[in-house]
């Protein structure tokens, strides 16, 4: 069992490893960046239950912080990169104390209405570009030696950055901090109880999720050169809890999947403007009522029903 | 007197009277989302899209109908209240035994198709409606001049709020709501209806945004994204008030209503993100909300 896992994720390695020379790299890279956002979020939904409405501020902050340390600091894109990172991180520390204060449904209330903070100060700020965003950010060299206008070279760059957060996230879940995670999830009285300091651990969780988020925003500005306000949108916060529900949350690669099958639904239906946002609503809905373990979690329920 | 804080008393009193009457939406929305979860034990994220559905839906009798303004505020609400019912019967009811997670997810889809299909037919451009003749033009109160449309949106809602309260605290059929809300169980045990209380109250609480929203159309810009723009807000203001007082659901949303006026005299830059503010300065010193009673 333990050989299979290796084997499998080999596999999926590999893929990654040849798929720019199948598919359009950028299309990759955007798929790998969201991936990489769902997985951050799913370790606070699938792990410790908290469901934040609010992630988006993470995603988009730290692309922000990204893109005007390097363009206008000229920092190298990992430092820039870094700097986006731990900005997500940080204002995860601050959200994450007050919204932590309350659970389940206030939770998500107010993750939302906090976010809401971060985007009309996104709005408002000079170094953001408002309106108009950051735009023609410059790729650089990465450590001064790879350069990341090459295509391959960034699509293998953002295929690292993907492995090392999904690593981070899965020895995470398979610690011991990960185990009282989920005890929390599960039974947060007898966690209590049990003399965990509950509410270090969930903010621990948090500010783990969001620099990880931040980090996928801090990618995506460099893949794209762009930094804009649709990334710090709640639109953006709903679209990545679709993507883990899609996929299946509480599993480790349920919301990559969620996120390349939303990827290339988007990307396969630009051009039909506001019916994109009717059907992500109606996958919403449908996920909610029939769907609820997601795709992986239902092929893992169908494996476990043969064996 | 004529200046107050260094300000014309004019303008004070005016931005005062339209934060008051934000906060008059506030109060009903935030109510509506009171009852409901008291009832169904679901956050309803369309309410929003309810409240921009009654706005436009006022806008379209009003302007391609040739209804009256007055005929609008008696047949949108229970038209859309309707809507709402079809709602609970497809889609709510399956949701009862999940956690609240789930509720707010589905409800928040349902936003997106209303929103989006809105966006579709009118574009995102706002749409406007003009107050109805009877109650256009202002009076002059001395101090300031205060417009009719706005007076009768304060007044109406204030009403509202108040039959609202009085029916659910003070009367037989508010009795079997708040004990169904207590133990639904044991109250379906004494031969009330629960599952037709739910569905009620579920119509009744869209009927009042839908309402909200007729109030609002002359007011506000009718575009398919108003109802996002003030979910937000009132989502924040559930989280200050507390869901488990009726009273405290409106005096919050009035309160909260004229902060936001004060702020926009003050310190306009601040006006958007104020009732956040507050929330993250509540969510610290008494983290259950105002009148929460929550553990």
């Amino acid at each position: 069992m333990k050989n299979l896992q290796t084997v499998g994720y080999a596999a999926l390695l590999l893929l990654g490893l040849v798929a720019p020379f199948a598919v359009y790299p950028v299309l990759l890279m955007k798929c790998l960046c969201f991936g990489l956002f769902a997985c951050a979020f799913n370790l606070l939904l699938g792990y410790a239950g908290l469901l934040s409405f609010g992630h988006a501020a993470f995603l988009g902050m730290a692309g922000y912080i990204c893109g005007y340390t390097v363009q206008s600091l000229g920092f190298p894109p990992e430092l820039g990169i870094l700097a986006g990172t731990a900005t997500a991180g940080l204002l995860g520390l601050a959200i994450g104390f007050l919204a932590i204060r309350r659970s389940g449904i206030y939770f998500a209330m107010i993750t939302l209405a906090l976010a809401q903070i971060v985007y009309f100060f996104c709005l408002k700020a000079q170094f953001t570009g408002a309106e108009d965003g950051l735009q023609g950010v410059p790729r650089g060299h990465l450590f001064g030696v790879f350069d990341l206008s090459q295509p391959l070279t960034m699509y293998y760059t953002v295929l690292a950055i993907f492995v090392g957060g999904v690593w981070i996230i899965h020895r995470t879940v398979h610690s011991p901090f990960g185990q009282i995670l989920k005890s929390i999830r599960d039974n947060e009285p007898r966690a209590i109880s049990l003399g965990y300091d509950v509410d270090r651990f969930k903010l621990l969780a948090f500010v783990l999720s969001a620099a990880l988020a931040g980090l996928a925003g801090a990618t995506k500005t460099m893949v794209f050169q762009l930094a804009s306000l649709t990334d710090v949108h709640w639109h953006q916060s709903g679209e990545v809890v679709l993507m883990t529900l899609l996929g299946g949350m509480g599993t480790i690669f349920g919301p990559v999947v969620g996120a390349i099958v939303l990827v290339l639904l988007q990307d396969w239906l630009t051009g039909f403007g506001s019916w994109v946002v009717v059907l992500t609503g109606l996958i919403f809905i449908i996920c909610v009522l029939a769907f609820r373990r997601g795709i992986l979690g239902e092929l893992l329920a169908l494996k476990a029903r043969m064996l | 007197m004529t200046e107050i804080f260094g300000i014309p008393i004019q303008a004070f009193a005016g931005q005062l009277l339209i934060g008051l009457q934000n906060g008059c939406f506030y109060a009903i929305l935030s109510l509506g989302l009171a009852i409901i979860f008291g009832m169904l034990n679901i956050i309803n994220f369309a309410h929003g899209a309810l409240f921009m559905t009654g706005a436009f839906a006022a806008w379209y009798c009003t302007t391609s109908l040739g209804l009256s303004y007055w005929a609008a505020l008696a047949v949108v609400p229970v038209v859309v209240g309707l809507f709402g019912i079809l709602i609970e019967r497809l889609l709510l009811q399956w949701l009862y035994k999940l956690d609240h997670l789930y509720g707010l997810l589905l409800t928040f889809g349902l936003a997106l198709v209303i929103e989006g299909l809105f966006q579709h037919k009118f574009g995102s451009s706002g749409q406007s409606m003009s107050s109805p003749e009877a109650l256009q033009g202002a009076v002059n109160l001395g101090f300031m001049f205060l417009p009719i449309y706005r007076g009768w949106v304060v007044g109406a809602s204030i009403v509202l709020c108040i039959i609202t309260w009085f029916m659910i605290e003070r009367t037989r059929l508010g009795s079997y709501l708040r004990a169904g809300t207590e133990n639904p169980r044991l109250v379906q045990s004494f031969g009330i209806n629960v599952p037709l209380m739910i569905t009620l109250t579920y119509g009744y609480g869209i009927a009042l945004a839908a309402f909200a929203g007729v109030l609002a159309a002359p007011i506000i810009q009718v575009s398919p994204h108003m109802g996002a723009n003030i979910i937000i807000v009132v989502f924040a203001v559930v989280v200050i008030g507390g869901m488990g007082s009726i009273m405290g659901s409106i005096l919050t949303g009035l309160g909260l209503g004229l902060v936001e006026g004060l702020t926009k005299v003050f310190y306009p830059e601040a006006s958007s993100t104020i009732v956040f503010v507050v929330m993250a300065i509540v969510l610290l010193i008494r983290p259950a909300g105002l009148f929460g009673k929550e553990k």
